[in-house]
């Protein structure tokens, strides 16, 4: 008899475990050396390496099958056109959405978000409305929301967080007004590595009538992500995170909201018909793709959705649980580090303080040895003011990390408090 | 990229872990603060100007070693400038730091010091750690009541994105 086992569970005698060192050698940039040391690279929910296939998709683009899409009758626009056609639907693929339709190209999360609010935000955002966001949002998912509520006079309200950095979802409930008319909320902090429990905001939202906007790029290039699953009604998220390249993003969007939605930007491939009197929109999710799009990171954005379904996205999820679970309580153990963030649910980030030492001097010593972090605000202000710190050391995980990056990281650490002893 | 040990030199991590003149001034009559948003650090400069002479200076607020070290022996070598002497100084001081005083300018201040954060031309991000607390000296030597910012002024641009 055979056991059918859920799908992120890996199957048993099937699929191996990750090969690290395998996968470590199609990252081109994993063999340079900084400042005489092998790179350690911490810097991830930043932006992540390439691997060859991507770099190799972008480049046999331009160097063999590059032409504009949508345009012309030629081989070469032809050529492009189905490319770029079938990167869409292997990202309709990658989330699961119904149809391609609902997958809109942008340039990043931001702009997607963006797009949200002066879209759908100004037509249902009025005076006396609300938006409701969490306390560790990225700046991307709270200037869009105030430049809407400014513009309205509505009001951005606040859902908490606990000093753990977990999203206080019980409060949600009593937050919500029949003035709510959107809830954005992040998959995954990017300051934290807090895993908020998208689907119950979502029950609890939908509940109320209220969509909901979900910040993914923290959790893409992590987690199994399934739109419908979690019931969100906007799913935004950028390449560059998850191994593809810059400069492109994805808007994932409930068909029936995008088509009621007006255009983001006019311009070219946006419309069917234009006369002066009058011009027509085209069809999703044409309508809010106006202008010539980055057509060869989008192919390399498909290259990346290859390349992590080839791996298995859940051994990526297992991959760097492993690596947080190793790292957590070497670095706990060091005298005068304070981990920020300790949610029961975190993924891929560890934030940390030294007693007595600035984040900044931190990175610079730890550059020295060859290991890349962020250091700084990682543009969630509101966060750092919460937890009462201008600041945080942040090591963040990708699937070509090792155990051998994390000893780095704590023996990079233990000179950064010799030197500042 | 230069050395380490150039950059964080013993009087540096001497000044950052106890800084001087560190606290508000009692009697100051000028004072601005200082903001750099790439690091989130806030600082502010307290002078007691009389006549023209910076008769004492102070500052206040928490920064990484180079801010807190460079603000702390800002203080000390101000005390008993003149305004156009400390004014000199910064020029002077921002020359070294960002590589451009190779040859002596003729009538420079001299330096004392302060030279030892010549290291700091090696790590370009950090040069604004290092400007932060002069800038704040001389917004509130403008007398002017604002927040200063690293990111009007020279270096590598702060961040603003990118997670």
């Amino acid at each position: 008899m055979s056991t059918v086992l859920p799908s992120h569970a890996p199957a048993r005698g099937g699929r191996p475990p990750l090969d690290v060192e395998a996968l470590r050698r199609g990252f081109p940039i994993l063999a340079r050396k900084i400042h005489g040391h092998p790179l350690v690279y911490l810097d991830n929910a930043a932006t992540t390496q390439k691997p060859e296939s991507v770099i190799e998709a972008v480049a046999d683009m331009y160097r063999r099958s590059y032409g504009n899409i949508h345009r012309g009758v030629h081989t070469l626009s032809v050529e492009a056109t189905d490319a770029y056609d079938q990167a869409r639907e292997k990202v309709r693929a990658f989330v699961n959405a119904a149809e391609t339709r609902e997958i809109v190209f942008v340039r990043g999360t931001t702009e997607a978000i963006n797009l949200v609010a002066q879209t759908f935000g100004r037509q249902r955002v009025g005076e006396g409305d609300e938006v409701v966001v969490t306390a560790l949002e990225h700046h991307s998912n709270i200037v869009p929301w105030q430049l809407l509520c400014d513009e309205k006079k509505a009001r951005l309200k606040v859902l908490p967080i606990d000093r753990t950095g977990e999203v206080r979802v019980e409060e949600l409930e009593r937050l919500l007004t029949p003035r709510s008319r959107v809830v954005s909320i992040a998959h995954v902090s990017n300051a934290l590595g807090t895993l908020v429990p998208v689907r119950r905001i979502v029950e609890i939202a939908h509940a109320r009538g209220v969509p909901v906007l979900v910040d993914g790029a923290q959790a893409v290039p992590r987690l199994a992500v399934d739109v419908r699953e979690l019931g969100c009604d906007f799913y935004a998220f950028s390449a560059h995170k998850m191994y593809g390249s810059t400069g492109v993003g994805v808007l994932y969007g409930r068909a029936e909201l995008l088509d009621a939605m007006p255009p983001y930007q006019g311009g070219g491939d946006m419309i069917s018909s234009v006369t002066f009197e009058k011009t027509t929109w085209n069809v999703l999710p044409y309508k809010f793709e106006a202008g010539t799009p980055n057509i060869a990171g989008t192919i390399g954005l498909g290259a990346a959705i290859d390349y992590l379904a080839k791996i298995g996205i859940e051994n990526v999820t297992a991959h760097e649980k492993d690596l947080l679970d190793y790292a957590t309580p070497l670095l706990t153990a060091l005298p005068g580090l304070n981990v920020i963030g300790t949610a029961r649910e975190k993924i891929g980030v560890l934030s940390f303080t030294l007693d007595g030492i600035h984040p900044h001097d931190i990175g610079t010593v730890l550059d020295q040895e060859g290991i890349a972090i962020r250091t700084g605000h990682h543009c969630a202000q509101p966060v750092m003011e919460f937890f009462g710190i201008p600041a945080t050391a942040r090591a963040s995980l990708a699937l070509y990390n090792t155990r051998a990056d994390i000893d780095a990281l704590v023996e990079g650490v233990r000179k950064v408090q010799r030197m500042f002893r | 990229m230069g050395e380490l040990r150039d950059l964080y030199q013993e009087v540096i991590l001497d000044h950052s872990k106890g800084p001087r003149n560190f606290g508000e001034l009692a009697g100051a009559n000028r004072r601005a603060e200082g903001y750099n948003p790439l690091c989130g650090d806030r600082e502010t400069v307290f002078v007691r100007l009389e006549d023209d002479v910076l008769k004492e200076v102070g500052f206040r607020g928490a920064g990484c070693a180079i801010s807190t070290a460079s603000a702390s022996m800002m203080t000390e070598s101000l005390k008993g400038k003149t305004r156009a002497e400390a004014e000199a100084l910064f020029e002077r001081f921002r020359d070294l730091i960002t590589g451009q005083d190779r040859e002596n300018k003729p009538g420079a201040p001299e330096l004392g010091k302060l030279a030892v954060f010549s290291g700091v031309r090696e790590f370009p991000v950090r040069i604004k750690c290092a400007t932060l607390p002069w800038h704040t000296l001389k917004a509130a030597l403008a007398g002017e009541d604002r927040t200063v910012s690293t990111e009007l002024t020279e270096g590598p641009k702060a961040e603003s994105g990118g997670a």
